[in-house]
């Protein structure tokens, strides 16, 4: 086991170099200019050529690629242009928040994901599997953003029994565990969990499905063993796929969650990364892009520790 | 006095405070901005016109004002930190009077070394005070100042490169922040935006970025009828149209700055109120004057004109908008008696495009550069699919060439010669035309053309020059105007641009604000402002 994740965290180091490359170059192709979000206008081409100067943007790239993968090694990670505070204290502040998010929608769609796939792989061609391949491809279907928009509606304009906007009362993105701070996540976690209880329960439902069929789980009925033990061994060979999904699709959460981010006026990393491209501003924009990279390599990384964990047949591969 | 009638004294007096206090709490009012961010504290602000509406005109102050107290009439330039001002004979030599007896939040005196101080912070990069984030705002506003001195502590004196009669315009854009606060804060501008300070009529209590600020007000401040009546002024940013509306329409906030037009209904039916006024926005395409280009012929410039039906896109805004009767809106005192009537004359259109040379078997191709959305545009796609209907039927065809926003911004500054803009022959541009410079100048002086300046069709008249010329040499107020008359008259009679409409400044409000008076202007005054209960 100790030599597996040897082997998968060297296996880091090259992937991380990569994605800081694709990073820095991504966010240089896409047109736009990012003094154009700090100059007015009619400023001369002299002034914009001195204030281009004074943030390094007139260096060639690779120079300018080799100054911010050296700062960053040292923990720096740059000024945002648009705002002049550091990066590092925007981007963590705000992978918080969405953290905070994206856990609370994975606490919501994993459990209700796995019931229901197990209740349609069980059921497997009867009403109930119907019923819950309905309601999870309707769930992956629905555009969240719109979903979102709809629960404002009713829940906050109609109703008004929770707020529509920030993470905390006067659009504060201070947490507190407390029922003034929780009401302002209910909508956006629940709107975030749609599409992972889909994509959840439609994995468990094969996963559920295609093992409840093979020969070793006739053989533990023949055995005698209680339906409820042959479940536990068929969740236990299901979970290795399924944590695999689960696992990516905290990353999606963390990472996708930019339309919802923005509806419900959420200050995480999506809406950060919305605001950062609408003003080009780069540094911040590299920044935020790379650790939400980061974050998809150390899920992977997990995912394949945990599965490795669950079943040791994968430590052979 | 017996225990009874002293016990009565203390409650009347109990009583009397409490309604006392209760009269001068007048409420918190919060506001979404349409800004993604907190504006610039620390004096010379950011994000455009809203950046100095929120953070610029209430925290601080300039030398000179706009004044933001009449809905009725266009705003003029009023005195604030200077109380008078004239140019000497040499026409280059200004002396700014400076107003007594001022104080920044911190207790420090506004005087006119505090001033030199604060141009130095803009213009000096040498200097120790020197902030690029502020000088990337405000250089660019001062274009006419050479030099500046302090004479004695209320006497500025400043001196031009070349004689301009617009420096007290130029001077309206720039804020006076403390240097005591800058240097209580170890000179470091990023500790300066946590605890700003300026003369202004509101102090800056608490400022999260990308989350709020909190102003409370200046009970000191100079000019006692602009002393805030709110207990507190709260700015949200609430970028997404949706999400401010929903935060309205929740009771988040008490405020939004420009609802979506779609909005509107369900705000008004619910009892909200929607304020609304003239203020000096353009939304006009602007047209390319290169060689070969088909606006270079008068007839078709005035065809185009007379062939939208500007009263028929009110309802596509709401009727929030402001048909063009010129580049000017019609209620601005330069807008002048300019003898072409942009109309809506569809017949008038097409017998000028005939006398061009154009018909219905011989029609004008066009390449117009638009953006999907962006600060200001309204709503650009809708509008302009509406004018390309309009240029239809006079045998007009319009591609369009579609950019983000960000990427429109700089192909406005690039200027139609620029290969990036792919021959494209117009422009559909929105912005600020409040002052000479912003308003007219810029945008056909032949010493600004791009990438020099936004003089973006490379327009080129000998008149027009000479007019621009008689702006900035015009010192006498009155006689100025009358030039700046005399220049819009110009821009509308030989049809310079595709006049279209003005943005009347949306913004949708609880029933429970009351005293607001939205001003012919980019900045507003909140200090009238209170919440009923």
């Amino acid at each position: 086991m100790l030599t597996y994740l040897i082997r998968r965290l060297i296996l880091v180091l090259p992937v991380a170099f990569g994605v800081s490359v694709i990073c820095f170059m991504l966010v240089q192709i896409a047109p736009g200019d990012p003094l154009t979000a700090i100059m007015p206008v009619d400023a001369t081409a002299e002034e914009q050529a001195a204030m281009r100067a004074a943030y390094g943007l007139d260096k060639p790239l690779p120079v300018q690629y080799a100054i911010w993968i050296g700062n960053l090694a040292q923990g720096d990670m740059g000024k945002s242009i648009a705002t002049g505070r550091p990066v590092a204290g925007e981007v963590f502040g705000a992978v918080q928040n969405s953290l905070l998010l994206a856990v609370s929608a994975a606490v919501i769609a994993f459990p209700i994901g796995i019931f229901l796939g197990f209740l349609a792989g069980y059921f497997r061609d009867s009403w109930i599997d119907r019923a819950v391949t309905a309601l999870s491809i309707t769930g992956v279907s629905v555009p969240n953003y719109w979903l979102g928009i709809v629960l404002v509606i009713i829940f906050s304009v109609n109703l008004g029994w929770l707020p529509s906007m920030g993470a905390g009362p006067g659009g504060s993105s201070a947490w507190e565990w407390d029922w003034l701070h929780m009401r302002h996540l209910i909508l956006p976690a629940v709107t975030l969990a749609v599409v992972p209880i889909g994509i959840v329960s439609r994995t468990v439902r094969a996963l559920a499905g295609d093992i409840l069929t093979m020969d070793f789980v006739q053989a533990l009925y023949a055995k005698g063993m209680s339906r409820a033990d042959v479940l536990r061994h068929v969740a236990r060979n299901a979970a290795a796929t399924a944590l695999s999904v689960m696992g990516l699709q905290l990353g999606y959460l963390l990472g996708g969650s930019i339309l919802i981010e923005t509806v419900f006026n959420w200050p995480g990393s999506g809406f950060l990364l919305s605001n950062a491209i609408f003003q080009r501003d780069l540094p911040l924009l590299q920044g935020t892009i790379l650790v939400l990279a980061l974050f998809f390599v150390a899920m992977n990384l997990i995912v394949d520790v945990a599965q490795a964990a669950i079943d040791p047949r994968i430590q052979r591969t | 006095m017996s225990k009874l009638g002293k016990g009565f004294a203390v409650l009347a007096t109990a009583v009397v405070v409490a309604c006392g206090t209760l009269a001068q709490a007048q409420g918190t009012l919060r506001v979404g901005m349409t800004a993604a961010d907190i504006p610039l504290t620390t004096g010379q602000t950011d994000q455009g016109g809203e950046g100095m509406r929120f953070m610029g005109y209430t925290v601080y102050d300039s030398l000179i004002e706009w004044d933001l107290t009449s809905a009725d009439k266009p705003s003029v330039l009023i005195p604030g930190l200077a109380t008078e001002w004239s140019v000497g004979e040499d026409e280059l030599t200004w002396t700014f009077k400076l107003r007594d007896g001022v104080t920044f939040h911190d207790g420090s005196p506004f005087t006119a070394e505090v001033a030199v101080w604060n141009l130095d912070k803009l213009l000096v990069d040498s200097s120790e005070q020197y902030d690029p984030r502020q000088s990337a705002q405000g250089k660019s506003r001062i274009p006419a100042v050479a030099s500046y001195k302090a004479v004695d502590d209320l006497t500025l004196e400043i001196t031009t490169k070349a004689p301009d009669a617009t420096l007290p315009y130029q001077l309206a854009w720039i804020l006076m922040s403390s240097k005591a606060n800058w240097e209580a804060n170890d000179k470091d501008w990023e500790k300066v935006a946590l605890a700003p300070s300026g003369t202004g009529p509101w102090k800056l209590e608490t400022f999260v970025p990308r989350e709020r600020a909190e102003l409370v007000p200046n009970a000191d401040y100079w000019d006692a009828p602009r002393v805030p009546k709110l207990d507190k002024m709260v700015l949200i940013p609430l970028p997404e149209p949706n999400a401010r509306a929903a935060a309205l329409l929740s009771g988040q906030v008490d405020w939004i700055e420009a609802p979506a037009p779609d909005t509107i209904p369900a705000m008004t039916g619910n009892g909200f109120v929607i304020s609304s006024n003239a203020y000096p926005h353009n939304w006009t395409w602007h047209l390319s004057r290169l060689e070969g280009s088909p606006w270079n012929d008068i007839r078709v410039r005035k065809a185009a004109n007379l062939a939208i039906d500007r009263e028929g896109m009110m309802p596509l805004l709401g009727g929030l908008m402001v048909p063009a009767k010129g580049f000017l809106p019609p209620s601005s005192q330069w807008f002048g008696t300019p003898t072409f009537d942009v109309t809506y004359d569809i017949e008038a259109a097409k017998a000028l495009m005939t006398e061009a040379g154009f018909g219905p078997e011989n029609h004008l191709k066009v390449k117009a550069l638009i953006s999907p959305s962006g600060s200001g545009q309204m709503l650009p796609l809708p509008m302009n699919e509406y004018i390309q209907q309009s240029l239809a039927e006079i045998w007009i065809d319009v591609e369009f060439m579609v950019v983000e926003w960000n990427q429109m911004i700089n192909l406005w500054r690039a200027g139609a010669a620029d290969a990036a803009v792919e021959g494209a022959q117009s422009i559909n541009f929105t912005y600020f035309i409040q002052d000479p410079f912003t308003g007219l100048i810029r945008h056909l002086d032949e010493n600004l053309i791009a990438p020099n300046g936004t003089n973006w069709g490379h327009y080129k008249d000998p008149e027009m020059q000479e007019l621009f010329s008689q702006i900035k040499t015009t010192f006498d107020p009155e006689a100025q105007n009358a030039v700046l008359q005399k220049t819009h008259e110009k821009f509308v009679n030989e049809a310079l641009f595709l006049f279209v409409t003005h943005d009347v400044a949306p913004r949708a409000m609880s029933p429970k604000v009351t005293g607001f008076v939205q001003a012919q202007n980019w900045y507003q005054n909140f200090s009238s402002i209170s919440m009923a209960d």
